[in-house]
This record gives structure tokens, C-alpha cells and sequence, in this order.
């Protein structure tokens, strides 16, 4: 199979043509750095949805509860290691985040295979009724969480060593941003060898091509889907708790206002497809970081435009998954 | 005479018909029966939010799409009264302008919005709508010189509106606003009540229950959906006008947010879905239980709501109205 990089082309595309509007070298950098990090990010959150919706054409629209769990898990973790993230050492600052990041990812997983059993299971196949029945649970998840968590927002400080900017010459980029650019990479690289170099991946490559034929070969693609769906949960999870740290307040609302940006990621990638996901958040983020600089009222309608824009050129999304 | 009033679609079930009675008696005496600014005032919103429930219960219930730009539409009819309000004057003319404004708006993103996505899957097209009502929501918030951003606008109703005014004793501006609402939206519940059961509507039920089979038989899904989704934003439309008439005030909070959105499916799917009188009952209930309950069982009431909505969508598909019809 030939592959098509013409999409990926897109990336650097949109950051040259970003540079004479900017001006300033240095801002181009920072933004630019800026953009990528936050599309990583919405790339980890989108990558388990869109690869639900291509094994079992179910669309989960309560994928933000996972999100907001997630921060407010990975903040309550930190807030209890409070100590630990004050200190002025990284490796103690990454002392309390790693637990607070996989305490996240497990809480958002055992909720995600939960979500699956209770509110998905039963609405296989009736879009209609899935749609409203996600969205129902995104509802009680939002309830819930200002139930245990309270209905205040939650401020958080990112740890000493991760606050503050480096600076290279006259080019500033936040050490935040790195570490989000590695979390987001190595997510895509686990992903991708998964993916690609595993046989599970395989199984779900397939299944995402031809459902009902991985089924006549002898393998449950339910399991398999539960299996992605839970893992899809805990990116979410991830992606929430680097997104609340990123923002440093947290509210119930978090999911909801995330969403909306994962959904306009995994349309513009092609639903179903992760290769898609990527190009899609990491145009998404550039755009919102360019437009965001340059006409700082309009950035979300950008990425309206942005979706529309690519929609025209490629209606199914720029990797249109086979079969849909 | 009735019949032809109800467009020929009776209660058929003698709760549901004395619950609609009671309705339609509590709101048209609302004014005598519930006396007090704070029960008028709710009054009026269970009459907006009636209509604005019965237009989104015409895109979900009958044609089986769901949206979430719906409030949209609903904050394109209030804005565009209020910002005509605020920037022409206090008059009649301004609201006729503003409502004229709103309309062709709303009918043109409806018709974009249609034709970009309803060709594809319900999936897609909620999807879509969602994108582009928060990019809505954040126009609105953002373009504070047009629509005053976060707080939105305070504007001045026409004479005849003002609680100041009083032709003769005992009757006040804020009566005859009350009643313009009043009027209004049951005229339009019951055109909507007509538009359903009319041979288009019956065309909207067949694409609903098997798209492929519709258009087999001719009829061109994307055309009806579409036109579907243009009555829907229209009466959403003309129903924000009438929020904006009865509250002189206008803001994002109060008419685009994404709280309003989920009241709005809660009152559909919980009332019930595929009748014109479901998002009726789920109207009343809502708008009460926002008002009052929140004294009785707390601030989380929603959680409860959001747990009947789940438990209604998978046993009880017709919501409250096809429960008493099945009797």
C-alpha cells in the first residue's frame, strides 16, 4: 500500500506559512512549540475515541468525563504530595507526577470499563440512542465530580522545576510544554508500535477494516474493543491531567470545553483513524497558537474554518477509514 | 373544531389530557392564579422553553437527528431583538428588524450547516453542530462591542412592554408582555403540532425509521432534513426573540450556553421523544424543577434528572407521554 504523506505535508506547511504573519523568529519558535504541545495533548485525549469508533462505530460523547477525572484525580495526587512539588528538584517534582498521572490513567480506565458496561453495551448499532445516552452520562459524571470534588474550580501550580520558561538566545519555551511534547510522543510511538508491530495491533488494524471478518476468523472483537475502549479511558484520563496542569484550573466543566477540540481533531483526521488523530490535533493546536497570536478574538471559530477547510478537500476526513 | 385546532393528534390518553388542561389553564391564568413577579416570570420562560423544546423535538423525535446547536439558534432569535433594541431605540420597529435579522440568519446557518453534514451520518452531523455552537458561544462572548461580551446586553423594551406602562388600573405592560408571549408560543406549538402531522412530517417519521427505504420510495432525505432543520432553527429562532422581549436582557449564559443544551434534551427525551406534547410536559417539569426543586433535594438535582434522562432513553424510549398513551 502506497502511503499517503500529502496530509502530513499539511504540518509544516501551515507552520511556514505562519512565519512572515508572525514576524519575530523567536515568537514563531515559542509558538510554534506552543502548538505542538497542546495538539499532542488533545492527540492523546482524542486517540482512544477515534480508535472506539473505528473497531465499533460507537462514538462516546461522555469521552469528557474520562478528561475531567482524569485532572481532578492527578490534582488531588498532587495536592496530597504537596511537598514533593514545591521542592526545586526535578526528580522529585517527577516524583509526585508520575503517580498523579498513572493514578489518573487508572481512574479514568476502571471508569472507562465501567462507562462500557453500564451506559454503552446496551445501545449497540442506534447511533441515535448513543449519542444521547454518552451524553446522559457525561451529565451524571459532571454531577458526580462536583459532588466528591465540590462545585469550586481547583487551582494548581505546576511543580517548581516545570514552571518557567527556557531560554535559548531570545526564543522562550516553557519547560511544560516540553515535557508534554515527550509525554505526547511517546504516546504516539507506543500507540503506532502497538498499532503496527504487535499482533493485538493487528487484530485491531483489522478490525477496524472489516469487523465482521476478524469475527469469522475465530477472535472476539468484543474483547478487543472493551480492551481498546478501557485504554482509549486512560489516554483520556492522561490527557486530562496534562491538560488541567497545563491550565492550572480545573472545573467540572473541563471535559466539555476539551471535547468539543477532540471533535474537531478526529473529524479532521478521519474517524476511525489514529494516523489522522495525529496530523488533525497537531494542525489544531498550530492553528489555534498562530491564530491565537495573530487575532487572539477569533481562535476558536480558526479551528471551525480550519475543519471546514480540510472537510472540503477531503469530506471523509484526511484519512478516511476504508470501509465508512 | 378541536381536532382541527390539535391538527387531529388528540392526547389520546385521559391523564396526558388533563395534564395538558392544566397546562394551558395554569399558564393562560397565570397572571391570577400564581400572582407575584417570581411565578410570572417563571411562567413565561415554561412557555419559551416549551416552544424551544417542541422545535428540538422535531428534529429529534421526528426526523432522528440530533443537534447541538440548537441553543444556538435559540441565542441568534434573543441577540438579534437585543442588539436591534439596543441600537435603534425601544420600538416596534427595532423588534421586527431584530426577529427579521435572527431569522435569516439562523435559516442560513441551518441550510450550511445541513447541506456540509446531513448527507453523512446522525454521528456527524451532531458532531459538527457541537463545533460550531461553541464556536458560537465563543463569538458571542468574545465580540463584546457587538454583543457585550460576557455580561450581554441590558436594552430598554418597547412602551407598551415596560411595567411602567399602564393603560388603565389593574393591568400593566408586564401583563401584556406576558401574554404576547403567551400567545405566540402556543401558536407556534400548535403550527408545529400541524407541521408534524402533515404529509411532511409523515416523511420526516419514514426517514427516521429507515432512511435507505425513504429515499428508495423518492424522496430525497437531504432536501427533508434539511428543511427539517430549518423549522426547527426558525421557531428556535422566534422563541429567543420572545426571551428577549419578556426578560430585557440578553447574555451568553442565559441563552447559548451548553447548561441550556442539555435542559433542552433532558426536557425532550424525559417528556418524550416522536410527540409534539412530550417536550410539553417536559417543559413544565424542567423549568419547575429548576425553580423549586433546587430548595427541596439540593443543588444536585441534575444528577437525578441526568439519571432519569439515562434510565428514559433505555426503557422508556417515548418518555413520559408514550407511558400514559400506552394505557
Amino acid at each position: 500500500m502506497k502511503r499517503d504523506l500529502l496530509p502530513l505535508l499539511l504540518i509544516p506547511l501551515l507552520a511556514a506559512a505562519a512565519f512572515p504573519l508572525v514576524g519575530s523568529s523567536a515568537s514563531w519558535v515559542t509558538l510554534t512549540v506552543a502548538g505542538l504541545a497542546m495538539g499532542l495533548m488533545i492527540f492523546v485525549m482524542a486517540s482512544g475515541l477515534t480508535l472506539t469508533f473505528g473497531l465499533m462505530d460507537v462514538l462516546n460523547f461522555g469521552h469528557g468525563a474520562f478528561i475531567a477525572v482524569g485532572a481532578f484525580v492527578a490534582a488531588s495526587v498532587m495536592l496530597a504530595l504537596g511537598t514533593w512539588m514545591q521542592v526545586d528538584s526535578l526528580w522529585l517534582n517527577l516524583a509526585a507526577f508520575l503517580p498523579a498521572v498513572l493514578a489518573a490513567m487508572a481512574v479514568s480506565g476502571v471508569l472507562g470499563f465501567a462507562f462500557e458496561r453500564v451506559i454503552v453495551r446496551p445501545v449497540y448499532g442506534q447511533h441515535l440512542k448513543q449519542i444521547l445516552v454518552t451524553t446522559g452520562g457525561l451529565i451524571v459524571a459532571e454531577q458526580l465530580l462536583k459532588v466528591v470534588w465540590g462545585p469550586d474550580q481547583i487551582t494548581l501550580t505546576r511543580p517548581t522545576a516545570l514552571r518557567g520558561a527556557i531560554l535559548l538566545g531570545d526564543i522562550a519555551i516553557e519547560k511544560y510544554r516540553i515535557l508534554a511534547v515527550i509525554v505526547g510522543l511517546v504516546v504516539f510511538a507506543a500507540l503506532a508500535l502497538t498499532l503496527n508491530r504487535t499482533r493485538i495491533g493487528l487484530l485491531i488494524r483489522a478490525g477496524v477494516e472489516n469487523g465482521e471478518m476478524v469475527e469469522a476468523l475465530g477472535y472476539r472483537i468484543r474483547r478487543l474493543f472493551v480492551g481498546v475502549f478501557v485504554v482509549g479511558s486512560a489516554l483520556a484520563g492522561l490527557g486530562g491531567a496534562m491538560w488541567g496542569l497545563y491550565q492550572e484550573t480545573i472545573t467540572a466543566g473541563i471535559g466539555g470545553q476539551v471535547i468539543v477540540l477532540v471533535f474537531i481533531v478526529i473529524i479532521i483526521g478521519g474517524l476511525g483513524s489514529v494516523g489522522g488523530c495525529f496530523v488533525g490535533a497537531l494542525l489544531v493546536g498550530l492553528t489555534a497558537n498562530y491564530i491565537g497570536f495573530l487575532a487572539p478574538k477569533v481562535a476558536l471559530g480558526s479551528n471551525i474554518l480550519l475543519m471546514a477547510l480540510i472537510l472540503l478537500w477531503r469530506p471523509q476526513g484526511l484519512y478516511p477509514v476504508a470501509k465508512r | 373544531m378541536l381536532r382541527s385546532i390539535l391538527s387531529d393528534d388528540m392526547p389520546r390518553s385521559r391523564w396526558l389530557a388533563i395534564a395538558l388542561l392544566a397546562i394551558l389553564v395554569g399558564l393562560a391564568f397565570a397572571p391570577f392564579l400564581f400572582p407575584g413577579a417570581k411565578s410570572l416570570n417563571v411562567a413565561a420562560r415554561i412557555c419559551v422553553f416549551i416552544v424551544l423544546a417542541a422545535s428540538f423535538d422535531l428534529l429529534l423525535g421526528y426526523t432522528g437527528i440530533v443537534s447541538f446547536a440548537h441553543t444556538m439558534f435559540f441565542g441568534i432569535g434573543a441577540y438579534g431583538v437585543a442588539i436591534a433594541l439596543t441600537r435603534l431605540g425601544p420600538g416596534w420597529a427595532a423588534v421586527g428588524i431584530g426577529i427579521v435579522a435572527g431569522l435569516a440568519l439562523a435559516i442560513a446557518l441551518a441550510v450550511l450547516i445541513g447541506l456540509f453534514s446531513l448527507r453523512l451520518r446522525t454521528i456527524f452531523f451532531a458532531m459538527i453542530t457541537l463545533a460550531v455552537a461553541s464556536a458560537v458561544l465563543i463569538l458571542a462572548s468574545q465580540l463584546s462591542a457587538i454583543t457585550g461580551g460576557e455580561d450581554g446586553l441590558n436594552y430598554r423594551l418597547p412602551m407598551a412592554l415596560r411595567p411602567s406602562f399602564r393603560p388603565f388600573d389593574g393591568f400593566t405592560g408586564r401583563l401584556l408582555d406576558y401574554y404576547l408571549v403567551f400567545f405566540v408560543s402556543l401558536a407556534l406549538v400548535l403550527a408545529l403540532l400541524r407541521i408534524v402531522n402533515s404529509p411532511f412530517g409523515s416523511v420526516l417519521m419514514a426517514i427516521r425509521e429507515n432512511p435507505f427505504r425513504a429515499e428508495a420510495i423518492g424522496y430525497r432525505t437531504v432536501i427533508y432534513r434539511t428543511l427539517a432543520s430549518c423549522i426547527a432553527a426558525a421557531t428556535a429562532t422566534l422563541a429567543g426573540a420572545l426571551l428577549a422581549l419578556w426578560s430585557s436582557q440578553t447574555s451568553p449564559d442565559t441563552t447559548l450556553s451548553f447548561d441550556i443544551m442539555v435542559d433542552i434534551l433532558l426536557m425532550v427525551v424525559i417528556g418524550g421523544m416522536g410527540t409534539m406534547y412530550g417536550p410539553v410536559i417536559g417543559a413544565v417539569l424542567l423549568v419547575l424543577a429548576q425553580n423549586y426543586l433546587q430548595a427541596l433535594v439540593g443543588d444536585r438535582w441534575l444528577l437525578w434528572l441526568g439519571v432519569a434522562f439515562i434510565l428514559c432513553v433505555y426503557f422508556f424510549p417515548t418518555g413520559i407521554v408514550g407511558r400514559l398513551r400506552r394505557r
